[in-house]
């Protein structure tokens, strides 16, 4: 099974902490739908098994997709692939286009699961991270979606952020708890450079992100959801039992997928390669592939051959950061040693747990996940 | 003999010394252009990122004046830094004349000036040159008067050049023959060579750049340097074209090396004579032994490599002669080396090129001067210390001394006051001063040495907007109220972080390295408490939060590879660590850690 991504780079307006690829200009919205359908057809014989489980529409803003560009995306794909009964399939969401309209014609469409980006329940939180929506919009759009049926729900929350006390996190998280939500991604506010929030700490016009207060948060989260029944399967992500996101899991369990759109990351096993971050010129290479322009592709993508040590090293990356841990049964022989000499002393700390040569982060751990991952880095 | 010049060239930094050198070499056809790369004679790789010369270079070129006659020139090209002072003296002593090239945009900058003086002293003929004339921000009238305010003679001795348009060229090529002298000397007297540089080159051993002052050296002859009284023959000879080209016969008044069959740099001196060992001439008035100043611990990062380092700091002495070491163990480091250097910027120069040419990472403990002990057992015995843990025991001290200098500043009088502010911060005494002219005054301070090694060039500069020349020679030694400080990372001693410092400063200089090392040290899962002591008085101290949280949220949409790549990149951080107790301190902390303020 295999998982398909699509990036729809717009967005209405830029959150001021984000580093993914967007543009707030709709100038090429009807041009780029097609784009990823050519791209879709040109590109279907990456992956070799045609059974998708997962689809996932990320961006930017899918839920800026209207009725027509949806149909197209998803004719494309039932041609170019094989499209399960039981398929997940994603579509993100922001709080203020989850409208009756919108929610009805998801419904009638094989969109079975949304992803809302509500981030925060709290006004003050949303306008430091310069949110397009609002506390309200936040607090609506969870009951009405259930209403339209879309009880697999997954809502991103954010924290650390410095206008945000320890217990309206705690009522963000509580209210999606009550609210039933089988699904949270929750993410520590990052300062990620060139961004605009990097750009205002710096000039003294934001508050710094605090560490101490992440931290705090993260261990407030932790504490809640597990009493509430939620698995703790991912660093970020928490489910309840049976609502694990097949398409994040996807990506930690080394599946193959493939991602269309600028800025999309694919991933056959042994290579990883991602798309011009730039709309323009993503237009312009599938243009030329369509063209069948022997150099366009140059344009169009990078991409990385790995190495078994870069195989080793994204194994720990993301093995640790899951519930299922990692195992030296399938670590080549060579890394295999150099783990085991390098692991024991975060057993020894209490950060990794180990049981029957299966080796997962603890709670305290989980803190120091990068830290711990790097140190076991196999580097020469 | 009558058609030879022999000149260099004082410029301050990014006046346009390599882009004109560069121009006089093309246009005498020395370097053909298309194998002209900008900069030549520096070849240094650092020396083109740093922007300064570092070795002298010299080369001879050959000129068709215009009264048809064929010049040949020899252009020494001189280091640039205080650290290198006695080498710049020595390659002013092998010339006749010199070219000043002046900024036309910046007029005259301070560096130029102590390299001016020496020049002026040594009687050679001076070549004014207003450069980057090309520039309409070029002020030619202003700074021709500053010119001739500090050197005399009239504008039109004043050659206006750009070394970008080529505009000029000509005329300095036809100064230098007119003006500066031709050498004097006699081909027949016993043979006087002065050594003013030696280069290293790993095929044929050391190589020696000399100036034939008087008598004739052919090839095969058997030659001794005067003050190592070593003996040796004249494998080869010959003069500087951009490569060595060799010749049957080197006489009086010409530039040129020789090739002796030496391996090791250390037994040529720069300063030192060649001559015959039949027929001797005398020894040239000027040599001086270079002696280290500053003294280092270099470690390697794994001790492992210390046989490594070893092989790394040989093969750096055989073309650095200044470099001296000797093996030396520390509680903290292990095994390592006890290296003196001329000064702060040639142990960074050190550093770096073991760094980028023999790929050596390792750990340089505090640099210090030298010091004298004497114990109450025996007051009359000198202990010599070169590192803060030989200081016998305070119980056991009798006293201390440590080096001071005479220093020279010739500066605008507008930078007198801070100046004098920073000599007194620095423990130092004015003893002289006076006006060279109503703006340009002459400053003469004693100094502690150790006062001197760290920022104190830099702090002038700025002070003196880089309007102030500095140089220096050691004067003696004097009793002093020193104290030995040592650094703590949870309680326990780090050695290579010791220092010796003078009591009133000990306080202020713990709390800048406590300050400093807390920023420097990655944070931990444990706290550390950072502290600056006196014995087992505390005199500082900070504490460095424990590591809480290290976990990036996200690796959204498949992006794995930057994540990983993220995280490649801390790895090799931590490779470059040194685990002091539970401690794990970055090589670059003590790079760093003397970067105050
Ligand atoms: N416009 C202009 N630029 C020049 C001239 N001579 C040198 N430069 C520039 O000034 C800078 C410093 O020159 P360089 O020869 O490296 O100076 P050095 O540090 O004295 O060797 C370089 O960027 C040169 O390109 C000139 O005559 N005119
Ligand atoms: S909506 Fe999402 S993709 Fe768009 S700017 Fe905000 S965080 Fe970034
Ligand atoms: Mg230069």
């Amino acid at each position: 099974m295999s998982g398909l991504y699509l990036h729809i780079p717009f967005c209405k307006q830029a959150c001021h902490y984000c580093d993914f690829h967007f543009s707030t200009s709709m100038k090429y919205k009807g041009e780029m739908t097609q784009a990823i359908v050519q791209e879709l057809i040109l590109r279907k014989d990456y992956l070799e098994d045609k059974h998708l489980s997962s689809v996932y529409f990320g961006g930017g803003t899918p839920s800026l997709l209207d009725e027509e560009e949806l149909n197209t995306l998803f004719e494309t794909i039932k041609a170019c692939f094989v499209l399960g009964a039981d398929a997940e399939i994603t579509l993100e969401a922001n709080p203020d286009d989850i409208t009756e309209e919108n929610l009805a014609r998801w419904q009638a469409s094989p969109i079975n699961r949304l992803s809302i980006g509500i981030q925060s329940f709290a006004d003050e939180d949303l306008t430091y991270m310069n949110r397009a929506h609002n506390a309200v919009e936040a607090r609506r759009c969870i009951a009405m979606a259930q209403s339209f049926g879309f009880k697999n729900l997954t809502v991103d929350l954010i924290y650390g952020t410095p206008t945000m006390s320890d217990v309206t996190w705690e009522n963000n998280v509580r209210t999606l708890i009550d609210a039933g939500v089988p699904h949270l991604s929750c993410y520590a506010l990052t300062v990620e450079p060139k961004t605009a929030l990097a750009y205002q700490i710096k000039t003294g016009k934001s508050r710094e992100v605090e560490e101490e207060q992440a931290a705090r948060q993260f261990e407030i989260l932790m504490r809640w959801l597990e009493d509430a029944g939620y698995e703790h399967y991912e660093i970020s992500n928490f489910a309840l039992p049976g609502h694990r996101a097949v398409h994040n899991s996807n990506y930690w369990l080394a599946s193959h997928y493939l991602g269309v759109g600028p800025s999309a990351h694919s991933f056959n096993g042994h290579s990883r390669q991602w798309n011009i971050a730039n709309n323009a010129k993503y237009l312009k290479s599938i243009a030329a592939l369509k063209e069948n322009e022997e150099e366009a592709t140059v344009g169009l993508y990078e991409i990385e051959n790995l190495s078994p040590a870069d195989q080793y090293n994204e194994y720990i990356l993301t093995g640790l950061r899951t519930s299922w841990g990692v195992t030296t049964d399938k670590m080549a022989a060579p890394f295999k040693a150099y783990f085991i000499e390098g692991i024991h002393q975060f057993v020894d700390k209490g950060l990794v747990f180990e049981e029957k040569s299966v080796f997962v982060l603890t709670k305290e751990g989980r803190l120091l996940a990068d830290r711990i991952a790097s140190d076991l880095f196999f580097s020469n | 003999m009558k058609h030879i010049r022999n000149f260099c060239v004082i410029a301050h930094i990014d006046h346009g010394k390599s882009t004109l050198s560069d121009r006089l070499l093309q246009t005498t056809n020395t370097v053909a252009d298309r194998d002209m790369k900008e900069q030549t004679l520096d070849d240094m790789d650092l020396e083109r990122e740093r922007g300064i010369t570092i070795k002298s270079h010299a080369v001879q070129m050959n000129y068709k004046h215009t009264d048809g006659v064929e010049y040949v020139f020899n252009l020494i090209d001189t280091p640039g830094h205080v650290d290198f002072s006695y080498e710049v003296s020595r390659s002013i002593a092998a010339c006749e004349g010199a070219l000043l090239i002046v900024d036309a945009t910046q007029g005259i900058q301070a560096q130029t000036i102590s390299n001016l003086f020496l020049a002026l002293e040594h009687d050679l003929e001076i070549i004014p040159v207003l450069n980057k004339i090309d520039m309409v921000s070029a002020m030619v009238e202003k700074v021709s008067d500053q010119v001739i305010d500090l050197i005399g003679g009239s504008s039109d001795d004043i050659v206006l050049a750009s070394g970008k348009t080529g505009e000029g060229v000509l005329d300095i090529l036809a100064a230098i023959v007119d003006r500066i002298p031709p050498p004097k000397g006699d081909p027949e007297a016993p043979l006087q060579a002065l050594v003013f540089d030696s280069i290293f080159n790993p095929f044929r051993g050391v190589i020696a750049n000399i100036r034939l002052l008087n008598g004739t050296l052919r090839k095969g002859d058997k030659v001794k340097f005067i003050a190592t009284g070593a003996e040796y023959s004249a494998d080869e000879i010959g003069v500087l074209k951009m490569d060595n080209q060799p010749e049957k016969v080197l006489s009086a008044g010409n530039v040129g090396y020789i090739i002796t069959g030496i391996k090791q740099s250390k037994e040529i001196k720069v300063g030192d004579t060649l001559t015959l060992t039949e027929n001797p001439g005398e020894m040239i008035h000027g040599f001086e032994e270079v002696k280290p100043m500053v003294f280092a611990g270099i470690f390697p990062l794994d001790n492992d490599d210390f046989e490594d380092l070893r092989d790394s700091l040989e093969k750096l002495q055989l073309n650095d002669a200044s470099l001296v070491f000797e093996p030396e163990s520390s509680a903290a480091l292990g095994f390592g080396f006890r290296c003196g250097f001329l000064g702060m910027l040639h142990l960074d120069i050190i550093q770096e090129r073991l760094s980028r040419e023999f790929n050596q990472d390792v750990i340089t403990t505090i640099p210090n001067v030298s010091y004298y002990a004497y114990t109450k057992r025996d007051p009359d015995e000198l202990v010599m210390v070169r590192n803060p843990t030989e200081l016998p025991d305070p119980t056991r001290l009798d006293r201390v001394e440590e080096p001071y200098i005479s220093a020279q500043i010739i500066t605008d009088v507008e930078y007198i006051g801070g100046i004098m502010n920073l000599c007194i911060e620095k423990r130092g005494m004015l003893t002289k001063q006076h006006y060279l002219s109503p703006e340009r005054v002459e400053m003469n301070f004693e100094l502690p040495l150790a006062e001197i090694v760290f920022d104190f060039y830099d702090r002038l500069k700025s002070i003196s907007r880089g309007y102030a020349s500095f140089d220096y020679q050691p004067l003696d030694y004097r009793e002093s109220d020193l104290v030995k400080m040592d650094i703590k990372l949870n309680g326990e001693n780090v050695d290579a972080l010791s220092a010796l410092v003078h009591r009133s400063k000990a306080e202020s200089f713990g709390r800048k390295i406590c300050k400093k090392l807390k920023e420097l040290l990655p944070r931990q899962q444990f706290m550390i408490a950072v502290q600056a002591a006196i014995g087992a008085k505390i005199i500082a101290r900070e504490s460095l939060s424990a590591l809480r949280k290290d976990v990036t949220a996200k690796c959204y949409g498949g992006d794995i590879s930057r994540k990983r790549k993220l995280l490649e990149k801390q790895k090799k951080g931590k490779k470059k660590m040194r685990q002091f107790g539970k401690i794990e301190v970055p090589q670059r902390a003590f790079l760093d850690v003397l970067k105050l303020d």
